[in-house]
């Protein structure tokens, strides 16, 4: 309960503080959260029980419940959401919204909602928490964005919001039906069974829901244009963790449903998000605005993550997790790496960049790293996900796992020339402005390239957080098929 | 010896990381010498460790922790030490020894010292996890290792944006075979559950020969991606573009082996499915003939010396082909001692000409750089096979093998080996004989390089030439097979001879015959009449083809490249930006039209709806809980 509540509170203190104070508060409740979490973990038996945080009657009249509780899939969320935060606070440190006590307030609440998401057991909560979340990004992307960002941000905000209706009706048919007398609560839904059209209908409003979140190809047209204007807090807030929701929100939400369900959906999904990686991979090589080329990589490695999801399978989801946090990461690292080169060169384009490497070439290295983690090469975080990704969905369908698999070639074009064109190359006239990296920027970067290193060399730890749960979750979703009558 | 195993890749990884954290800070002289200290304690260890095996007989096993564990499957860090893995360990660390103490005077200039002996030790490190690693993963981990380094070290000099676009173009090559590789393993991992070696293997007798025959090309196309056979081989001859140690110990003695490894490694599965290993060796012969063509008309000294290796890796893969492991193996370390000593001779030769690199500029160097010549020379005689060289054991016992296997294709293999005399004779003759040919302040700066250069070179000199006696016919000497019996203990190894020995002899009489007949004709061509190689403009036909690569590269530009940046700026602005979100913005027109509710959302005071939001949210949930 805590985890939700102390970032709330700092939010509201937020408005009376004023400049660095403010700062260094967010930057404080972060790092508290980040404890609490790691606290959690330790204390966490490993064997995919489910820890009750909290569990009351909120409102009574339509059966919803307050209830929050986490196991090791949860755990793994609420770790990536506060491992990113802080850095996402560091990113934005030298920038002068990074002082403003809105924003500071605004990334708060959203981490709030993030973790109510990823927390709760009750569907209403599930749904308040998810539209919870979108307000303050709103806002941030609003306030702080790049060109044309009103039509840009109200753009995103109609389109997932749409989305998130589908899944409120979902939701609803799915207690009408098959749970009229238990309400909301995730464990009774779970083991209702639904008449099979009412279980099609409302897996297909749950899937078009998560889908324009991730996003999956084609509902993804949201998503370059919001990456792009957005302030990097907030690219990294979607990219780093947003998203992730509509992941998360299939395995939990989704996946039950689907053994209710005659048409094989999961098929038809997994095609979306392999034809996903290929388009999105292909798309990002000509791209010259270095944040919309990480935007097409990122929905190309998402829909990677998402095809491991639609496997269905102890392997594929186990992948998935680990890639979320991994992904987090590694994107986070990424879109830090482009705004110290954007507000030092004023330019994100790649024809315009050369040759900085020359005049800053730890920075260079701190790159290189964090590329390498996206490229996936053995021993970084990258390489552990996709290897099991890609395993998960060759062992399922050959043809799919060659498909996804052409991901570790096009990833190393785009990804790559990015870098050459960027760092390397002879040098420019404009060298001279990049300054030094700040303290901020170095500690955020040193952070997230240990985090890089220390998953793809020691990954297991972070497989047994979620093993017994996934199997745990999976053996559930699969009993309550075998009863169908 | 087994609980410090470990130790052996281990030692180059703490060369890199102390020399890249501070080596900016050290003095070049600590620098250089921390970096070669740490391949000669690997290569001492592993000189240990081949003892061990020696007597023993037996491998080695460490297993150091359980990397990942998900469901049934355990993928370990271990690491082996045997026959095979001992072999390459000793050479990739030896040579790798040698060239870094090269690279000492190498790149005394370069501003970029420290970080250059870093990444040769991370080079070093990956190359030995690939080679000592348990397991198939442990394998990969290596493989796309080197891969990495590969890249950084083509792309050492990075302000030429080039050298940049080659070390671009060698690791997405190599990736396209790493997917074949990973595809290969994915089904291994299927039928076996594991991919360490001793699982794997022991379940071969359960597998399909239609799934060991997928499962052996596409770890073949891995191999074809690292060691630069067709048609991923056009990275190599680019990745020239690399300081020339480089050049000497990745693209020519260790990393382009890992393919021959590869597939000696997983000898027992090739040996169920003969005819993926005769695709193996047409793919390698027609390597062979067509990078060997392509050399004669080249006129850079390190693109000559590229493609021979693509050349003679192709060889190695003929010997695969025809089963023949022993004898690939006994050629990859031959080759990496006189092609590595090429390679060097080469960057003293670059060094010495103050970065020229043509071959027609140079000529009479013989006399300015006498260990660089006579030690190139060596190189020289053994490629050819000039009898008792290492090459021309190592070469005549790929033919030999391939004659029992088939005459015709022993008749190509033959010309390709004539096609190797050539263009290396050229090469030689065209460097080191007859009048100089470049400028006059080039002539006045020739000069011998400093010994750390020329000392690597004498003693890969010594080897090329004794290297042959490792493995010399049982048809002259009985027991001289000493790399065949050494192998023979974990490599498959098929039926005994079928040859005569008469015929042996016929057939290395065969060969040498054609070694010294090219050796005089260029000789005569070279130095006697003093021919030099015409303009590139004046050839035609076939030579012209040859001097323009068969045009492979502008091939696969047009065919591959163009299309794909094509689809990138079309699919971006017609089917992204054009049909996808059209049809979006279409329906929420349409929406907005109807309802126009949520445009209101935009406006108002934004600090208003926040207070009102936080506030809403505690008093929610006080009202709940406190109350």
């Amino acid at each position: 309960m805590e985890l939700i509540l102390i970032p709330l509170l700092f939010a509201f203190v937020q408005f009376f503080l004023k400049g660095r104070t403010a700062t260094w508060a967010a930057l404080v409740s972060t790092l508290v959260t980040l404890g609490i979490t790691i606290g959690y973990i330790t204390q966490y038996s490993m064997d995919g029980s489910m820890i009750t945080l909290i569990d009351e009657a909120w409102i009574p009249w339509v059966g919803v419940r307050f209830t929050l509780a986490y196991d090791g899939i949860s755990l793994m969320m609420v770790l990536l959401t506060n491992l990113a935060l802080p850095f996402i606070l560091l990113a934005s440190w030298d920038r002068n919204y990074g002082q403003s006590p809105l924003y500071l307030g605004l990334v708060l609440i959203m981490q709030s909602a993030l973790l109510g998401v990823f927390l709760a057991q009750d569907g209403i909560l599930f749904y308040v928490f998810w539209e919870l979340a979108l307000i303050p990004i709103y806002f941030i992307s609003a306030i702080w964005g790049g060109e044309n960002k009103n039509r840009i941000t109200l753009k995103f905000f109609i389109y997932t919001f749409f989305g998130s209706i589908f899944m409120l009706v979902g939701m609803i048919l799915w207690m009408a039906y098959g749970n009229a007398n238990n309400g909301f609560s995730w464990m009774s839904l779970v083991a209702a069974q639904l008449p099979k059209d009412i279980a099609l209908y409302a897996l297909l409003g749950f899937s078009l829901a998560f889908a324009i979140k991730m996003p999956l190809f084609p509902f993804h047209t949201w998503q370059p244009d919001t990456y792009t204007t957005a302030p990097a807090g907030g690219t990294m807030l979607l990219s780093g963790i947003m998203l992730k929701m509509g992941l998360f929100g299939f395995i939990k939400w989704a996946l039950p449903l689907v053994p209710q369900v005659e048409a094989d959906i999961l098929h038809w999904l997994m095609l979306l998000a392999v034809i996903g990686i290929v388009y999105g991979s292909i798309i990002a090589i000509k791209q010259n605005d270095m944040k919309r080329l990480i935007a097409f990589s990122s929905m190309a490695h998402v829909g990677l993550i998402a095809a491991g999801i639609f496997t269905n399978s102890i392997e594929g989801i186990q992948g998935a997790l680990i890639q979320m946090l991994n992904h987090g990461i590694t994107v986070i690292g990424l879109f830090f790496v482009i705004d110290i080169i954007d507000r030092r060169m004023e330019t994100r384009e790649l024809t315009l960049l050369s040759g900085i490497a020359k005049k800053a070439p730890v920075f260079a290295v701190l790159t290189l790293i964090i590329v390498m983690g996206s490229v996936a090469v053995p021993l970084t975080n990258g390489f552990v996900g996709e290897f099991v990704l890609l395993k998960s969905i060759f062992d399922q369908n050959q043809v799919f796992g060659i498909v996804a698999g052409l991901t570790i070639i096009f990833c190393a074009v785009y990804l790559l020339r990015m870098f050459q064109f960027s760092l390397l190359g002879p040098e420019s006239n404009h060298q001279d402005k990049f300054t030094p990296l700040t303290w901020a920027e170095g500690i955020g970067l040193g952070a997230i390239c240990f985090f890089i290193l220390w998953i793809g060399v020691n990954p297991d730890p972070f497989f047994g957080l979620t093993e017994k749960s996934v199997e745990r979750t999976l053996t559930l979703f699969h009993s309550f098929n075998t009863i169908k009558p | 010896m087994k609980n410090w195993l470990f130790l052996i890749p281990i030692l180059p990884l703490i060369g890199f990381i102390i020399n890249g954290l501070l080596g900016k800070r050290l003095p070049k002289s600590g620098v250089g010498f921390l970096g070669t200290s740490v391949v000669v304690g690997s290569f001492l260890l592993s000189y240990i460790t081949f003892n061990e095996v020696c007597t023993t007989g037996l491998e080695i096993n460490q297993t150091v922790y359980t990397w990942m564990q998900i469901g049934s499957l355990k993928f370990d860090i271990s690491f082996l030490a045997d026959q095979l893995s001992t072999q390459m360990m000793l050479i990739i660390t030896g040579i790798g020894a040698l060239i870094h103490l090269y690279s000492i005077g190498y790149m005394h200039e370069d501003e970029g010292f420290y970080k250059f002996f870093a990444y040769l030790n991370l080079f070093i490190f990956s190359m030995l996890l690939l080679v000592m690693g348990g397991n198939y993963l442990l394998l990969f981990f290596g493989w796309e290792g080197v891969g990495l380094c590969s890249f950084l070290l083509i792309g050492f000099w990075y302000q030429n944006l080039e050298y940049g676009k080659a070390a671009r173009k060698a690791f997405i090559m190599n990736r396209i075979g790493d997917l074949g590789l990973m595809l290969g393993l994915f089904l291994l991992l299927q039928h076996a559950g594991s991919l360490d070696y001793k699982m794997v293997f022991s379940s071969l007798n359960t597998l399909s020969t239609e799934k060991a025959s997928l499962i052996g090309l596409l770890l073949f196309v891995g191999a074809t991606g690292k060691s630069a056979q067709l048609p991923l081989y056009t990275w190599l001859p680019d990745a020239m573009a690399g300081p020339t140690p480089v050049s000497a110990l990745i693209h020519a003695a260790t990393m382009v082996t890992a393919g021959i490894y590869l597939i000696v490694r997983s000898s027992a599965l090739y040996s169920m499915i003969p005819d993926v290993l005769n695709i193996i060796g047409y793919v390698g012969l027609a390597t062979a003939l067509f990078s060997g063509l392509i050399a004669i008309r080249q006129n850079d000294i390190k693109k000559v010396l590229a493609y021979s290796t693509v050349s003679q890796l192709g060889f190695m893969f003929v010997a695969l082909g025809v089963g023949a492991y022993s004898t690939a193996m006994f050629h990859l370390t031959t080759h990496a001692f006189f092609k590595a000593l090429m390679f060097l001779g080469s960057g003293s030769v670059i060094h010495a000409m103050g970065g020229e690199q043509d071959i027609r500029k140079m000529g009479g160097l013989a006399k300015k750089l006498k260990i660089t010549h006579v030690t190139f020379l060596i190189g020289t005689l053994a490629i050819i096979g000039f009898p008792l060289t290492s090459g021309f054991f190592s070469k005549d016992e790929i033919l030999a093998k391939v004659y029992e296997h088939s005459p015709v294709m022993w008749g190509l293999l033959l010309l390709a080996s004539a096609i190797t005399a050539i263009y290396m004779l050229r090469m030689f003759f065209l460097t080191f004989y007859g009048n100089f040919r470049g400028t006059h302040e080039q002539e006045h700066h020739l000069h011998e390089s400093p010994i750390t250069m020329t000392l690597p070179l004498m003693i890969l000199a010594v080897l090329s030439l004794v290297g042959g006696f490792l493995n010399v016919p049982e048809f002259i000497t009985t027991g001289g097979d000493h790399l065949h019996h050494w192998l023979s203990l974990i490599v498959y190894i098929p039926s005994e001879h079928a040859l005569t020995s008469e015929t042996e002899w016929l057939l290395m009489g065969i060969a040498s015959g054609i070694a010294l007949i090219i050796l005089t004709a260029s000789y005569i061509t070279y130095v006697k009449r003093k021919s030099l190689a015409v303009s590139d403009d004046s050839l035609k036909g076939i030579q012209k083809w040859m001097n323009h690569k068969f045009y492979v590269d502008e091939l696969y530009h047009y065919l591959i490249q163009k299309p794909i940046e094509a689809a990138s700026t079309l699919g971006y602005n017609i089917i992204d930006r054009g049909i996808i979100d059209g049809l979006v913005n279409m329906t929420g027109k349409g929406v907005e039209k109807s309802g126009n509710l949520l445009r209101r959302i935009q406006n108002g005071n934004v600090e208003f709806y926040l207070l009102y939001m936080v506030i809403g949210i505690i008093l929610l949930l006080v009202f709940k809980f406190v109350l």
